[in-house]
């Protein structure tokens, strides 16, 4: 075999490793899929059925008598705890790194960026640690009380608080874990605009915030949309942060932002142990439609977030 | 009035009109930064948040017989996780090193091909893909289908393909850096493609292609979701068995034993948990050191 196979037949196990999690979380969740129909995505019910009952035939899947499988609370979930974190997460990241790449002077600029990046390295489960032993007591006690109290006028923002676990929470620390994605990507961007635009808006009379917001912001919009639904990606699919601190709220809608939640990330460790209990099978398979459901999402939104940053100069930097 | 003082009015009424627009835009900008640097304010204060409590309290909790003794229930040391943990990121590496370093070679030196297209796209692909999706994955497949249960195999197979992409794609972009002249020398040379790619660019390329690897390494430490699905957990050291028998890891115990209401568990997770974070931190600083060294 020539150099160029070997590399083109070890390189495949790239296509081959996608091509096998789609492939067999498909087929081993065939039976659930057929059980469960499209109703899946928009019925608000995870029930195993009666355990200790004889199981019963339906659409040709053996499973427990009432049993339902539904997931509308976790894509709801999912969806608000990033819509939360991304809400967070843009203009912080837009400002600090606006911050960084127009206003601190080199030095700083060099140890501030690495304290940033130092924030994407650390490992999810810490995030949880820390969301669990010192955000959730601090928030729960102190922050949220304030807010409903200030702010209760506003829907879903009044009481009841809760004990810190749930929506905010999760969309707090989720924010976290994607800022620096957003910030070091569009610092890098803002760096890389040509000194000519800045030298053009001043001499118009722009202060330097103008140009900065006014000039070279609006020419980095596809960067940043980009930069944004990569984060939104991670997001969609973080799990022990979100395990951690969500509340993992089972079968129910939340009425609150301080209301507990799941997502599907956290939902498909968080049941394993219960779905195990099926004698049938058919829990663990639904799971694995819930990860296959997970799966696609993510694939959506990183292919919509490269094909929107192609051709543009951060995918150098991104594809690093 | 006379017309001309009408005019002078006017002039200084414009005048007057001209300051307040640019002293309220000048407010308006100074408020502007002051936000963007409370932005970076409130980012760096939770970095020193999250790093001082785990430093703080880990440190607190470090003790001698955490690096020689097994846990025990909820309290012990950390010798099977630490072993674990160890043992699992070998096991990745061995296995994401040549698929990786393959993959990142083909995209970079055949970059026209259509193979080539699909593995880099894909590469695009599995790196978004949720951890948690793969270890499902790995769960179905290895620990399920094939019948190895929690293991050492299942995890480090899971891991590897975690982490392709990050190999491949650091290995891409450190080769596509190579001058192309250099390639071109050797050819000219009479050397063959494998000769030019592993002999003489790879040489240029391994700092860059290094970051990938300690990138990967990082990522096997750090994981948690997938290997609660791969490899379990286990009180005991290693058995040195690849499948069958589950294995415990530093991360699991940040995760279950700070859930636990003992002081003992929670001192655990705090060691975990600073042991974990010093490493991947470590990484971290030690890619940026050669990146910035390759640049000089």
């Amino acid at each position: 075999m020539t150099f160029r196979q070997t590399m083109a037949v070890l390189g495949g196990s790239v296509p081959a490793s996608v091509a096998a999690v789609v492939v067999f979380l498909l087929l081993y969740a065939w039976p659930a899929i057929r059980l469960n129909g499209f109703g899946f995505l928009v019925r608000n019910t995870w029930n195993l059925g009666s355990l200790y009952a004889e199981p019963v035939r339906h659409s040709g899947v053996l499973i427990l008598p009432g049993a339902q499988y539904g997931i509308l609370f976790l894509i709801v979930g999912t969806l608000l705890s990033t819509a939360i974190a991304m809400a967070l997460a843009v203009p912080v990241g837009v400002g600090a790194a606006a911050f960084l790449a127009e206003i601190l002077p080199p030095g700083p600029r060099l140890w501030l960026s690495f304290l940033v990046e130092m924030l994407a390295a650390i490992p999810s489960v810490v995030f949880g640690l820390w969301g669990y032993a010192v955000l959730i007591p601090f928030l729960g006690q102190y922050v949220f009380p304030v807010m409903s109290r200030l702010l209760g006028w506003i829907p879903w923002l009044g009481e009841p608080t809760g004990s810190g676990y749930g929506l905010l929470t999760a969309g707090l620390v989720l924010s976290l874990m994607i800022v620096p994605l957003i910030a070091s990507i569009l610092r890098d961007a803002i760096a890389a605009q040509p000194m000519e635009v800045r030298e053009a808006a001043a001499a118009l009379g722009a202060t330097r915030f103008e140009t900065i917001w006014t000039v070279i912001l609006p020419g980095l919009r596809p960067v940043l949309i980009g930069a944004c639904i990569l984060a939104m990606g991670r997001a969609l699919g973080e799990t022990m942060a979100v395990l951690m601190v969500s509340g993992n709220a089972l079968n129910v809608l939340p009425v609150s932002i301080y209301a507990p939640v799941s997502t599907m990330a956290a939902f498909i460790v968080s049941q394993l142990d219960s779905a195990l209990q099926d004698p049938t099978g058919l829990a663990v398979r639904a799971l694995a439609e819930v990860a296959l459901a997970l799966c696609l999402i993510a694939i959506i939104v990183n292919t919509a977030a490269r094909a929107l940053l192609a051709g543009s100069a951060v995918t150098a930097r991104l594809r690093r | 009035m006379a017309p001309s003082s009408l005019d002078e009015r006017a002039r200084e009424a414009g005048e007057i009109q001209r300051r307040r627009l640019i002293r309220r835009r000048r407010i308006v900008s100074g408020i502007g930064w002051a936000l963007c640097g409370t932005a970076l304010a409130l980012l760096c204060i939770s970095i020193v948040w999250i790093i001082g409590l785990v430093v703080v309290r880990g440190v607190a909790a470090l003790r001698p017989s955490l690096f020689t003794t097994v846990t025990q229930g909820t309290g012990g040391g950390l010798l099977n996780a630490i072993e674990g943990t160890a043992v699992m990121a070998v096991g990745t590496l061995l296995l994401v090193v040549p698929f990786g370093l393959s993959a990142g070679i083909y995209v970079a030196e055949f970059p026209s091909s259509r193979w080539a297209k699909v593995i880099r796209f894909l590469a695009d692909v599995l790196v978004g893909l949720p951890s948690i999706v793969l270890g499902y994955f790995g769960y179905v497949t290895m620990v399920e289908g094939l019948g190895w249960q929690f293991s050492v195999a299942a995890a480090s197979i899971t891991l590897a393909i975690i982490s392709l992409p990050y190999v491949s794609r650091a290995t891409e972009v450190a080769l596509a850096e190579v001058p192309q002249e250099l390639r071109e020398a050797a050819y000219a040379m009479g050397a063959g493609t494998g000769t030019v790619t592993l002999r003489i660019c790879m040489r240029l390329a391994l700092p860059a292609v290094i970051t990938g690897v300690l990138l990967a390494l990082s990522v096997s430490v750090g994981e948690t979701a997938p290997l609660l699905y791969t490899a379990g957990w286990s009180n005991y050291a290693w058995d040195g068995r690849l499948t069958g028998s589950p294995i415990g890891y530093l991360t699991y115990v940040i995760w279950a034993f700070i859930n636990e209401p003992f002081a003992s568990a929670h001192a655990l997770a705090y060691a975990a948990a600073f042991l974990v974070t010093t490493f991947v931190l470590l990484i971290s600083v030690a890619s940026r050191l050669i990146l910035i060294r390759r640049r000089r």
